[in-house]
Order: C-alpha cells, then sequence, then structure tokens
C-alpha cells in the first residue's frame, strides 16, 4: 500500500508530505529548518520548549507536535514569530545560570547557539531568577549541572523511551519544575555513561556532564563554531 | 589644633585595575604615611567551591582581561597534579610554553607603550593633556604603530595555541587540546624576525631612559629588598616552570631551588585591615624583615642567566649596573621588562622551528592525586594557584597568591618613598607631583583587579581634609 502523500504551504513555499508526519518533520525533509530545542530526532516529540512555534491557517502551534494537513498555510519565517522565539529563548536563559564564559559545553550548546542564530546579544529583557541548585557530581563518570538544565526533557524520554531506565524524571511544578533523578543523587540510580540519556547530543545544554573530557575540543573545531545551528542537516553534524 | 591632611589619589590610572593611593600629611605638608589600598574583592578562590577540576583552568582566567593566560595555565599545572600528569607530551608542553611566552610579550609590550611610555617619553610632570597614548600616537607614530603590531603578534600567539586572543580555552588537565598548524606557524614565523627588530628597539629605549637617568633612577622609590622567581636547576630564567629562589638584599640565598609543591613552607600571607590584599612573606623571616619583590626585576636579580643570546647579553648588561648585587631601584622594571619582552620573541622563534609543536599527542593522564599547586612566572611576576579536590572531581579549597599581592610591600614602600620625596612640604601639590606617586605604582605593572578597564571613566579624584574629616579641597580628571 503507498503513503498517502499530500501538499501544503511553509512560507508561500509548497511542499509535499506524508499523512502522520508533523510539520516538523515534513520541513525536516523539504530542507526548510524550523528552530527547536527540545525537539531531537530518534525520541518522542514533546512540544515543552515552544521555540518551534509557527502560524498554521493563522493559529500559534508547536510544529514538531502539530500534525501536518493537506491545503495548510503555515509561516515560518516572520518578524511576530522570530520576536516569540527570541523572548522564549531569553526565557530560558534568564531562568537558570547559563555562564556560557566558563560553561564547558560552549560552542556545542544548542541554547547558546540558537541565541546566535536569533540574534540575541543582550538577554536583559527579564530579570535574571539567579536560582540556586548544585552540583551533582556524585557519579564516577557523569555530572549534573542543573543550572544550565532548560527542561527540555530530552534526557527524560531519552532514558525512559531508550535505555528503559527512568534515571531522570520532572520533579516540582510550574516555574518550580525541574529536571531530578530516581534517588537522592546520581550515583544512586543506574544510570551508565554509555546510557543515550548521557550522550552528547541528548542534553542540548551542558547539564549532563561526561567527566574528564571538558573543553578536549579546541575553540574552532566545537559544532557551532563551524556552522549555524540549523544550517546543517537535524541533529547536528557527524564531526 | 594641628591640621593633618589625607589626600587620596582614586583610583591610581594608567594600571591594570582599580585602587587607590592615600598620602597623610601632618601640620607642616610633610608626608607622615602613604598606602597603596586595593579597593576591589573578586572572591574566587571562595566561588569556584564545588566546581569540576577540568572547569578551573577556564574559570580562573577570568580573573583577568591582561595576563588570563597566566592564570589558565598555573591552574592546568595544577590540575596537572591532580590528574596524575607528572610529565606532559612534548607537544603539550611546548605548546603551553608558546602560549605563554606570546602571554608574556603581550603583556609587556601594553605596560611598557601603553601605559608606561608617556612618562617616560614626556616626563612624569609634563603637561597632562599629553601625557597618554593619544599623546604617543601624535608625537610618536611609529613607536605607537609597533605597540599596536607587537601585542596583535603576541594575541595571535595566544589565538593559535589557546582558540581565543583572551580567555581561551588550550591547556586542560594533562595536557593540551591542539597543536600548531603549519599554517598557523607559518603565519607567525612571517612576523617573527619584525617583531624581534621591534623588541630590541624597545629594549634599548628602556635601557637607555635607565643609563641617561642614573641619578633619577637610583634615588626614585629605590630600597633593599628580597626578591623571588622561579628559576631551572642551573638558575637560568624560565617563565613556565621551574623551583623557587629568594635573594636577600645582598645577593644571598634565602632559599633555592624549593619545588613550588611546597610554598606553603616558606611563604606566609598577612592580612592588613585596610586592603583587600595580601601581605606575603617569608616564614622564616617574619612579617616586618620576609617581604619581597617580585617581577621583570626581581626575575633578573634572582635569575644567574637567561638562554636566549640577546636577552642574556642584556641580562649581563643589567646587572653590571648595580655591580652585580641586586638591583634595588623601582624604575629598572622597565628595563628588565624589556629584557623579558626580547627573551619571549626569541624563545617563541626557537619553539617555531621546533616540529614537536605539529605532534598529536596531547594528553596524559596517570594516578589522581587530592592535591595540585601549580606556580609560573606571570608578566607581573611569580604566581600561585592552590587546589584540593575530592573524589567526585569537586574543588574543595583554593588559595591563590597573584603577582601583584607579591609586591603589595614593595608598592607601598615605593609610594611612601617617592610620597615623602616629591610631596613632603609642598604647599601647593600638583597633578605632575601626584602622578610620581603613580609612576612609581605604575613600575611594578600592578594588576589590581585583574580586569579590563574602560577609557575615560576612571577620574583622578584628589580630595584635601583637615584632621576633623572635613574637606578642605578637590579636584578630579580622567585620563
Amino acid at each position: 500500500m503507498t503513503e498517502k502523500k499530500f501538499k501544503f504551504t511553509i512560507d508561500d513555499q509548497e511542499i509535499e508530505a506524508s499523512e502522520g508526519q508533523t510539520i516538523m518533520q515534513a520541513a525536516d525533509d523539504a530542507g526548510i529548518y524550523i528552530p527547536r530545542l527540545c525537539d531531537v530526532e530518534g525520541l518522542r516529540h514533546q512540544g515543552s520548549c515552544r521555540v518551534c512555534t509557527v502560524t498554521a491557517n493563522g493559529r500559534t502551534t508547536a510544529s514538531c507536535t502539530q500534525p501536518a494537513e493537506e491545503g495548510l498555510e503555515v509561516e515560518n519565517e516572520n518578524e511576530e514569530l522570530l520576536n516569540y522565539r527570541r523572548d522564549l529563548v531569553r526565557m530560558l536563559f534568564h531562568e537558570g545560570n547559563h555562564l556560557c564564559p566558563i560553561c564547558e559545553a560552549s560552542g556545542n550548546c544548542e541554547l547558546q547557539a540558537m541565541a546566535y542564530r536569533l540574534s540575541i546579544t543582550q538577554p536583559t529583557k527579564f530579570p535574571y531568577l539567579q536560582p540556586v541548585r548544585s552540583l551533582d557530581a556524585s557519579h564516577k563518570d557523569i555530572a549534573l549541572d542543573t543550572n544550565r538544565c532548560i527542561r527540555c526533557g530530552r534526557c527524560i524520554r531519552a532514558s525512559q523511551d531508550v535505555d528503559g531506565k527512568g534515571v531522570f524524571g520532572y520533579v516540582g511544578r510550574g516555574i518550580n519544575r525541574r529536571v531530578g533523578v530516581n534517588g537522592d543523587n546520581l550515583a544512586d540510580t543506574d544510570a551508565e555513561i554509555s546510557d543515550v540519556a548521557i550522550a552528547p547530543e541528548t542534553c542540548p545544554v551542558g547539564c549532563i556532564i561526561r567527566k574528564g573530557i571538558g573543553f578536549s575540543k579546541p575553540i574552532g573545531k566545537r559544532e557551532f563554531d563551524l556552522s549555524i545551528i540549523g544550517d546543517q542537516p537535524p541533529g547536528g553534524s557527524d564531526d | 589644633m594641628a591640621k593633618r591632611k589625607i589626600i587620596e589619589i582614586s583610583p591610581v590610572t594608567r594600571v591594570e585595575g582599580h585602587g587607590k593611593v592615600t598620602i597623610h600629611l601632618d601640620e607642616d605638608n610633610n608626608v607622615h604615611e602613604a598606602r597603596l589600598h586595593i579597593v576591589e574583592f573578586r572572591g574566587f578562590e571562595r566561588f569556584i567551591q564545588g566546581r569540576l577540576l577540568w572547569e578551573i583552568p577556564v574559570i580562573v582566567q577570568r580573573l583577568c582581561g591582561i595576563c588570563p593566560v597566566s592564570h589558565h595555565l598555573a591552574a592546568a599545572k595544577a590540575m596537572d597534579q591532580i590528574v596524575g600528569a607528572h610529565q606532559l607530551t612534548p607537544t603539550a608542553e611546548k605548546m603551553r610554553r608558546l602560549m605563554h611566552y606570546g602571554q608574556v610579550m603581550q603583556s609587556h609590550v601594553l605596560h611598557f607603550f601603553h601605559l608606561c611610555s608617556p612618562d617616560l617619553l614626556f616626563g612624569f610632570g609634563s603637561p597632562v593633556e599629553n601625557r597618554n597614548i593619544f599623546g604617543i600616537i601624535n608625537e610618536f607614530p611609529e613607536l605607537a604603530t609597533q605597540a599596536v603590531m607587537m601585542r596583535k603578534f603576541g594575541q595571535t600567539v595566544i589565538r593559535m595555541t589557546a582558540g581565543k586572543k583572551i580567555h581561551g580555552t588550550g591547556a586542560i588537565p594533562g595536557g593540551i587540546n591542539k597543536n600548531l598548524s603549519i599554517e598557523e606557524r607559518d603565519i607567525l614565523l612571517g612576523d617573527i624576525d619584525q617583531m624581534l627588530e621591534w623588541a630590541q628597539g624597545a629594549l634599548k629605549l628602556a635601557k637607555d631612559y635607565t643609563l641617561d637617568n642614573l641619578e633619577l633612577v637610583n634615588e626614585f622609590g629605590t630600597f633593599p629588598s628580597s626578591h623571588m622567581s622561579l628559576v631551572r636547576e642551573d638558575g637560568t630564567l624560565d617563565l613556565y616552570h621551574g623551583n623557587m629562589r629568594a635573594l636577600d638584599a645582598m645577593g644571598e640565598a634565602i632559599f633555592d631551588q624549593v619545588d613550588y609543591r611546597k610554598y606553603h613552607k616558606y611563604l606566609v600571607e598577612d592580612v592588613r585591615s585596610w586592603s583587600y590584599m595580601k601581605f606575603p612573606f617569608i616564614k622564616d623571616l617574619g612579617t616586618l624583615d620576609g617581604w619581597y619583590r617580585v617581577g621583570p626585576l626581581a626575575r633578573m636579580n634572582t635569575a644567574s642567566r637567561i638562554d636566549t643570546p640577546l636577552a642574556n647579553s642584556a641580562h649581563r648588561e643589567l646587572k653590571s649596573v648595580s655591580g652585580g648585587e641586586p638591583n634595588q631601584t623601582t624604575l629598572a622594571n622597565h628595563w628588565a621588562r624589556m629584557i623579558e619582552v626580547v627573551h619571549c620573541v626569541e624563545k617563541i622563534k626557537e619553539l617555531l622551528h621546533d616540529p614537536e609543536l605539529q605532534g598529536d599527542d596531547l594528553i596524559v593522564k596517570g594516578d589522581r592525586q587530592e592535591e595540585g599547586i601549580g606556580v609560573i612566572e606571570a608578566p607581573r611576576g611569580n604566581l600561585i594557584h592552590h587546589y584540593k579536590v575530592d573524589e567526585n572531581d569537586q574543588v574543595q579549597f583554593c588559595n591563590l597568591i597573584v603577582s601583584t599581592t607579591h609586591n603589595n610591600e614593595g608598592m607601598n614602600r615605593a609610594v611612601a618613598s617617592v610620597a615623602k620625596k616629591y610631596i613632603s612640604g609642598q604647599q601647593k601639590i600638583t597633578e605632575g607631583m601626584l602622578n610620581h606617586v603613580e609612576v612609581a605604582v605604575r613600575a611594578y605593572d600592578p594588576c589590581l583587579s585583574c580586569a579590563t578597564h574602560a577609557l575615560g571613566q576612571m577620574p583622578l579624584v584628589v580630595e584635601l581634609y583637615d584632621v576633623e574629616g572635613t574637606l578642605l579641597d578637590q579636584g578630579s580628571q580622567c585620563l
């Protein structure tokens, strides 16, 4: 049985989609980049960061979870959406403690790269919350610095759905929601360095740290030294 | 009732960071006391506690915008010990040395040309409108161009070894994260002979100034003191690694060939209420007599020789001025600093011809240690980083003794000496007189906050108070 195909437009460009695809998946297949942070190839869609917000027939929606439909008119690149995305990314910076100059994820960080893509040079529109969060370095191979967590949930989905472990999960509600571990600390869990949840491409920021390798890639060779996020195939470079 | 006055120079200008000088005058306008105050608080020793060991060389370099490489490398050397890397690969050590020589060169050039040359070329008391870098650009454009291009070269060396001109990431625990490509090497080699020629020109300028003004140099902030630095086992100058040597005012060894990991058995830090900067002293000599000086002139005094020919020849010439005994002046620091610029350029040239810079063996690791101490000769002098790290890789303890801290007592004595000579008994105190005090501070190239400052936002403020604390007069200017 052949897969049903249909067409819709993104920024007036007609593209083809298959039944069951989200707007973002169809856009990726057509080579159109929609900014995202919580969505990553290989994990189920969550739609929580809202950076992928587009308008579909005039209504805003998360393109990573919204199914594509025949004849849909999607807008991805306009000033209003750009400003939405900028504010969402700014708020992520302000809600955590993101000290790019001393963070080992700098240059490989999707949050930082997204800020550059969106031309955010002064994230000062909102107050800094400056939360006090301790670093969990109890595990021999892994450290967890939730100062840098953006609650994308990629580690949670990877641990539950791919590793089958449930090392990570959300705790708290609303502004106090954060990622916690299934135990008093990381050493109490069955997390292993080989888990997909711990893989460098899972955590978009510097929250999950693989111990002892920080700064081993020189400036100039890091992922986003080489290209702007989105100006490459989704999933990052293979370097 | 007798009235006393306090003159405050705040902040001291054309130095790195913020500090102030207070000069206490008695009823006859004689200088009763003069002090250099460091009024900033940084707190790095405390807030890196809990951070991961490999982050430290990157975090602590943020202490400074001028000499971040020094902090980066001192911390990396300490972390080498913690990860059990007792001997780096040749490529790693040579890359770090290259980075360091580039750093010392550019820092010294910045200090000599941008900060101090206006004093030396126009005169300490010359019109203030011209006594600045713009005056140099107007009247000595060729010199100003050389200053910019030499700094650029040093910064390029840093970029090619650390990834960025300021606050890079090259040194990591156990080694380095990149080698020097052939393309990078050839870019540096293309400029190296020009750099050597200009460095020799700068050396001649500093030497001629010292010798042509020997009477002034010998009486300006001159006082006997001990000196301390790292040297190699044979006494040769080494800016990256060595053992500690301290000489007394006559040049006799107080201690020599001390493994710097035992620094705390020889050096102790004293605290005084009026400054955020501690006062280190040599333990065996006590707080009153144990103070010492570090930096370029201290290194010229402690080193037996230099392992590059041009710098070694200049070193011998400088030593001959004081008859082979330690040079105790303040202003000869400029001459010593330019000898080090020549030395650094010679070392860079030597390294650029070494094929081991293109090696791929970059990192070593061994048995884990709990404690690491890294010491380096930073542009401004000896720099000590001391850390303890727990089994989770988190820093639990940090002690930093930066070069300017070592020189605290020396700078205070220089300030007092110059203030007494040029301000005591004067009925009207001019800007030029106060600049003499600043010249004495500048000679040590202090990095007061280890941070950059903005031109035009650092006014010199002078306030006159009576004994009741009433403000009698006030003036300020922006340099």
